[in-house]
């Protein structure tokens, strides 16, 4: 009995886990070059809304691709969104978290405005998401076959395939060591010659794009509808972000962790054996686990040092 | 001295310029008359004494969030918590008014007492994890905003469940209710409460405590150097947890504005905006308790003209947090106001050929606020 719960609940925890991976994942690109993001729910928000708007538009007539259409355009208009956050953080050395509120707050009105003046109500229904899919081959392995290759988003693959590149780009090309000095010593980056405000820029818009898809992977696979929130998506996403410690497979780790939580407190009440958990355990659960993470963690935290502080060039 | 207050209100008044300028363009851009959006958000907000009363409710809990981001950051801390803060504050407010059938006086009393109490016990888990392990008081305050949402999603419909819908708690009796007869009937039947005047007492409170007791010196010289205050024998450790304390307390009394002023219930699954939008509070009365005070009430002027505004003349009500967003946005970014200024400054005094750089001043504030 309780393995078919398992095979029940798995692909709604995966569907869960893979906008938030995605966000965290921008998020590890700009606390790793020394910018804190925590417009990442509003960077969100916007991939969110451009992706439901593009879709709803085009659907009709490119049924199929306007999903994609919708998916890289979310992109696009995240990183242009973002750029707010980097021209303040970086060019004006202002105070990145304040800026990331005031990117919170202008996305949630702006989208919702824009909504409201389309649609009169401020929502946007698209017609069709993203088909789920079996594997074919794959899905044929016994017990890894069933959990991880059917019934999958094709949104799921790529998103794990750009956490590969991710690992890939930050731990093992030049770029990657270049990005990740400028989060550790960016003073120390500049004297060998790197240059820190593009770094930094090139990092925020990644962070951008990235929460931006993030956005629009909710709209096609569980939503299907924009609805002028993400219920705290990205803040979650930052969550997952300190309790992976700022490394890829952590955030991986992390995020599904959060995933499967917030499912079975969603999915709780049908399920008898499941039932008695609280949902408010489960609920509040990622956020205090990550409070004891940042407590357990406070003396040897693998956080980015300069992460949040404007960069000086006179500082020593 | 003087000339700094100068320069705080230039960057504040040129910020809210800006924002109202964003708003404009954006009103042009879904083809509607800026100059009529902006005469029906105003009028919306200040046509009679119903609306005025109303402006004054839509303000009292921004002025308490305001003065609970302000006071945080006087030490030096950043506390985006506030709208967890508030939420617990007002939860603890609305359980005491479902609860208990005292007296009206008494059991204000002891409503109002709690849901500070319910704040500061919010603002203390940040402040102690930040004395205690350095735990960084923005990621701390955000998960314990989360943590007051899902908490409050769980127990209202647990405890509070109203008669017909899920997702809010009863109503509350009369007695709980900030509201009182003679004040409602003296603002035409408005939505102002008692909370406003506690959100003054509480403004001269915060004032006296920053500039009058030694608590209040040695939380900002906590604020502007840690290391120079402990130094100085202040135990700072003991401040950080005291400031997030206080400015929790002050939240958490705009929860009990809210939800058992404005309101008359509490909705759950919504994470209350007061709390963000009392950063931009904040930010623009520059930290100051009566900086915070009047910068609230303008911001209550955009949030309850918003809805006649959309009715008259089919801007969405957006705009108002459309509108504060951007003005947050260049608070931020003041060193760029700074920057223009300074030039913008020293133009005027090489043009009027005059040593006195108060003349060009005067001169610059008076075309701000002809532009504003």
């Amino acid at each position: 009995m309780w393995w078919s719960l398992v095979e029940q609940i798995f692909p709604y925890a995966i569907a869960y886990t893979v906008p938030l991976l995605i966000t965290a994942l921008g998020g590890l690109y700009s606390e790793r070059s020394g910018v804190v993001n925590i417009g990442l729910e509003g960077l969100m928000i916007v991939g969110f809304f451009t992706s439901a708007f593009v879709i709803s538009r085009l659907e009709s007539m490119l049924p199929g691709t306007a999903i994609w259409l919708g998916l890289l355009l979310a992109m696009i208009a995240g990183a242009l969104f973002s750029l707010l956050h980097a021209f303040a953080c970086v060019t004006l050395n202002a105070n990145q978290v304040i800026s990331g509120t005031a990117i919170n707050m202008l996305a949630g009105a702006l989208t919702v405005y824009l909504a409201r003046h389309m649609t009169g109500s401020g929502n946007i229904l698209i017609m069709n998401g993203l088909i789920r899919r079996n594997i074919p081959v794959l899905s044929q392995i016994p017990i890894i076959g069933r959990l991880f290759f059917t019934q999958t988003y094709a949104t799921t693959w790529v998103v794990l395939a750009i956490l590969l590149v991710s690992w890939f780009l930050l731990y093992k090309t030049p770029f990657g060591l270049r990005l990740r000095a400028c989060g550790e010593h960016p003073q120390a980056a500049d004297a060998a010659g790197i240059n820190v405000y593009r770094m930094r820029y090139i990092a925020v818009l990644i962070s951008g794009a990235c929460a931006g898809l993030g956005g629009a992977v909710i709209l096609v696979t569980y939503s299907g509808e924009f609805n002028g929130s993400v219920a705290g998506l990205g803040f979650l996403a930052l969550a997952a972000l300190i309790f992976g410690q700022w490394k890829p497979l952590g955030i991986l780790g992390a995020t599904f962790f959060f995933g499967l939580a917030s499912t079975i407190a969603n999915v709780s009440q049908a399920i008898p054996a499941l039932a008695k958990i609280p949902g408010i355990l489960l609920k509040n659960f990622p956020y205090i686990v990550t409070l004891l993470v940042l407590v357990f963690f406070s003396k040897s935290t693998q956080a980015p040092r300069a992460a949040g502080e404007p960069y000086d060039k006179g500082k020593r | 001295m003087k000339k700094e207050t100068g320069k705080e209100y230039t960057i504040a008044l040129v910020a809210v310029g800006l924002g109202l300028l964003a708003g404009a363009l954006l009103m042009l851009v879904t083809g509607n008359n800026p100059i009529l959006g902006f005469i029906y958000l105003f009028s919306g907000g200040l046509m009679n004494i119903e609306r005025i009363g109303n402006t004054l409710a839509t303000a009292t809990p921004l002025i308490f969030t305001g003065l609970s981001v302000a006071f945080a950051f006087k030490t030096g801390l950043f506390n985006i918590g506030a709208a967890g803060q508030m939420l617990i504050g007002g939860l603890c407010a609305t359980a005491l008014g479902l609860t208990l059938a005292w007296p009206k006086p008494l059991l204000l009393t002891v409503i109002i007492i709690a849901s500070a109490l319910g704040g500061a016990l919010w603002g203390l888990v940040p402040g102690l994890l930040k004395a205690k392990f350095n735990v960084h008081e923005v990621v701390c305050t955000i998960m314990m905003n989360w943590i007051a949402y899902w908490s409050v999603y769980y127990i209202v419909p647990a405890y509070f469940k109203g008669a017909y819908l899920e997702t809010e708690s009863r109503r509350i009796p009369e007695a709980a209710s900030l509201k009182v007869k003679w004040l409602t009937g003296l603002f035409n039947g408005s939505y102002i409460n008692l909370g406003f005047f506690l959100a003054i007492i509480a403004v001269v409170v915060i004032a006296y405590i920053l500039e009058r007791t030694t608590l209040g010196y040695e939380l900002k010289a906590v604020g502007f150097n840690r290391h120079a205050a402990e130094y100085a024998g202040i135990h700072a450790n003991r401040n950080i947890i005291l400031s997030m304390m206080i400015a929790g307390a002050c939240a958490g009394l705009g929860g009990a504005a809210f939800y058992v002023g404005y309101a008359s219930n509490m909705q759950i699954g919504v994470l209350p905006s007061q709390g963000f939008d009392g950063v931009a509070v904040a930010l623009l009365g520059s930290n100051s308790p009566w900086g915070v005070f009047l910068a609230a009430i303008f911001f209550g002027v955009l949030h309850s003209g918003k809805g006649f505004m959309n009715a008259m003349s089919h801007v969405p009500p957006e705009i108002a947090d459309s509108i504060i967003a951007t003005i947050i946005y260049f608070s931020a970014t003041s060193m760029l106001i700074e920057k223009y200024w300074g030039r913008i400054q020293k133009q005027l005094a090489g043009k009027g050929k005059t040593d006195l750089p108060l003349a060009g001043e005067e001169e610059f504030k008076e075309k701000v606020g002809g532009a504003s």
